[in-house]
């Protein structure tokens, strides 16, 4: 016992160096960046929070904020209510169910690099959904999202609830699974209708399935980055910025890395705000079960 | 079948029916829409392109512009098509998935069997990292592959991807390992079996599936990586996903969308097809990263 509990530590202890070193020694290194006047190469000479007063200073960064909210907030909602009825309604036809859902998935296997080449045609108005509408007869139909600064985000939203959507839906259709099936017979000989049965007894019974998804969309939401890049730039101009974008965009192309690293901070203060509540409680959760 | 009213037959019902699977086919769709169109204007000819709308079928199979983003189209300043950061990315993926689908196992095991002291820190401390937003720690990231030598290489990104990877493939492993009854591994250290047999013979057999999902789900995110490619690797080193950003990205002259969708599916086929034959275990994958506790 005591020779197999050495080797499990020798086994463990190269990962355990590379998970201190390459997390949380970098994200020290990078916080203490982005206190420094880093600017085309990395300085260490403390300088104070100028790097975070630049950066609330700039206003590219405030529209990334304002990006991520409305992204997320429209994002998060709606694949959640897709993702949730479509799970309910597949649930109730098995047959369907194995083909439709690996459908729904499969844009969870494909990169938003290549997603993001054929829909950024498909939004393009000049030859994509808008050309084709009135090509049919229309010539007054108008779809230009993606080419318009105040309107650029929502055509990531739209690309964001293609690829999520069905992700959604195989986690509640894992958690439908589990619900147990006396309690919903029970409850349809005592005459409840379906949605009563889904909104009363199988909804609550997966709630902790709706923080899990929630975590992970928002969590998807926050560390958007290719998504952005393959699909608007950032553009038009920097209308579809979000801070994940504008931390590349600083710290390796304008040659601002303190501000890029202050900005990389401000996202982890995001995830970590969302997540460790949630791992806390699950791993509580976990223990006491 | 689950039937929602086994006794209530009749118009209603019907009408209910119809809606709902007007709704899952409306979807399926919007979800096929993109895949779709990639596909039918790949293989349109130059001159449709140039003539026709994007949303049409093609008139002609012409398979010229999957040749053309295989092998000619332009990257940069080399001209030899997506084939050579194809090769770069397969390069790249192989030994990154190897290496942390092996240490995922073995931490798996070690976290789970062996309760040392500092095991559940450890564990806690790695399933945090599986949420860290890449962000945070590029800029060291960068500097240490560059004092290392490894700046701009494959090996580079080889590093990173086992780095950040290993958090996810030990997490799989340790879900999987902590549900198996300890009493298996009490009975094998009385017959004399030590660490490594003990794994290998008992653990491990048992455990193929969750080495199916930890390695297609690390495969999957190595070679859809964006981020580290376009910061970390440059020239001739990039992987496939920065070089089609490369080459849809070029503004001079006519857009050659057939050649840009060719492009994509060239890149993106490899996930696809596994997704096509082992979509259970990725589905699986998808769920257990999410559902983590």
């Amino acid at each position: 016992m005591a020779a197999g509990r050495r080797a499990a530590k020798l086994v463990v202890a190269p990962s355990v160096a590379v998970v201190m070193v390459f997390i949380y020694g970098f994200v020290l290194w990078t916080l203490y960046i982005s206190f420094t006047a880093s600017r085309i190469l990395p300085a260490y000479e403390l300088t104070g929070w100028d790097a975070y007063a630049r950066l609330w200073q700039t206003p590219r960064w405030h529209l990334a904020l304002r990006n991520l909210g409305v992204f997320s907030l429209l994002f998060i909602s709606v694949s959640m209510v897709v993702g949730v009825g479509l799970a309910v309604l597949l649930d109730q036809r098995a047959r369907a169910e194995g083909v439709l859902r690996t459908l729904y998935l499969y844009p969870m296997a494909l990169s938003f690099v290549v997603a993001g080449t054929a829909w950024r045609w498909i939004l393009n108005p000049g030859i994509g959904i808008q050309a084709f509408v009135r090509h049919l007869g229309f010539p007054d139909f108008t779809f230009d999202w993606i080419a318009r600064p105040e309107t650029a985000v929502y055509a990531l939203v739209v690309v964001a609830v293609w690829q999520s959507t069905g992700f959604v839906v195989a986690l509640f259709l894992a958690a439908l699974r589990g619900v147990d099936q006396e309690i919903i017979r029970a409850a349809r000989l005592d005459g409840a209708a379906t949605w009563q049965i889904y909104w009363g007894i199988v909804l609550p019974s997966i709630r902790p399935v709706v923080m899990s998804a929630l975590v992970v969309l928002l969590h998807v939401a926050v560390t958007s980055y290719d998504l952005v890049v393959a699909l608007t730039g950032g553009g038009p101009g920097y209308a579809s910025d979000m801070p994940a974008t504008f931390m590349v965009e600083m710290a390796f192309r304008r040659n601002q890395i303190n501000v890029g690293a202050a900005s990389a901070i401000m996202m982890l203060a995001m995830v970590v705000t969302i997540v460790v509540p949630y791992l806390y409680a699950e791993m509580r959760a976990a223990r006491d079960a | 079948m689950r039937n929602a009213y086994p006794h209530r037959a009749g118009i209603l019902r019907r009408l209910w029916t119809g809606l709902a699977v007007a709704v899952l086919v409306l979807f399926a769709l919007y979800d096929l829409a993109p895949l779709v169109v990639m596909v039918s204007t790949s293989l349109k000819s130059a001159d449709e392109i140039r003539s026709g709308a994007l949303l049409s079928l093609p008139d002609e199979i012409d398979t010229g512009a999957w040749a053309y983003a295989w092998g000619t189209a332009c990257i940069g300043a080399t001209c030899r098509g997506l084939a050579p950061y194809f090769v770069n990315s397969v390069a790249i993926a192989v030994p990154a998935v190897a290496i942390s689908s092996v240490l995922g196992a073995l931490n798996g095991y070690a976290l789970t069997k062996w309760r040392f002291r500092g095991a559940d820190l450890i564990f806690a401390l790695m399933l945090f990292g599986t949420f860290l937003p890449y962000q945070a720690i590029l800029l060291p990231l960068a500097q240490t592959l560059g004092a290392l030598g490894l700046g701009g290489t494959r090996g580079g990104l080889i590093v990173a991807h086992t780095a950040y990877g290993l958090t996810f493939t030990t997490l799989f492993f340790r879900n999987y390992f902590v549900g198996i009854s300890d009493d298996v591994v009490k009975a094998a250290l009385l017959d004399g079996a030590g660490f490594f047999r003990i794994f290998g013979e008992i653990l491990l057999p048992p455990a193929i599936p969750i080495l199916a999902v930890t390695v297609i789900w690390q495969f999957t995110q190595v070679w859809n990586d964006f981020l580290f490619g376009s910061a970390l690797t440059w020239g001739e080193s990039l992987p496939v996903t920065v070089a089609l950003i490369n080459l849809v990205n070029v503004t001079t002259g006519l857009k050659h969308y057939n050649v840009d969708m060719a492009g994509a599916i060239i890149t993106g086929l490899p996930t696809l097809v596994v997704y096509v034959l082992a979509g259970k275990y990725f589905i699986r994958g998808l769920i257990a990263g999410a559902v983590k506790g």
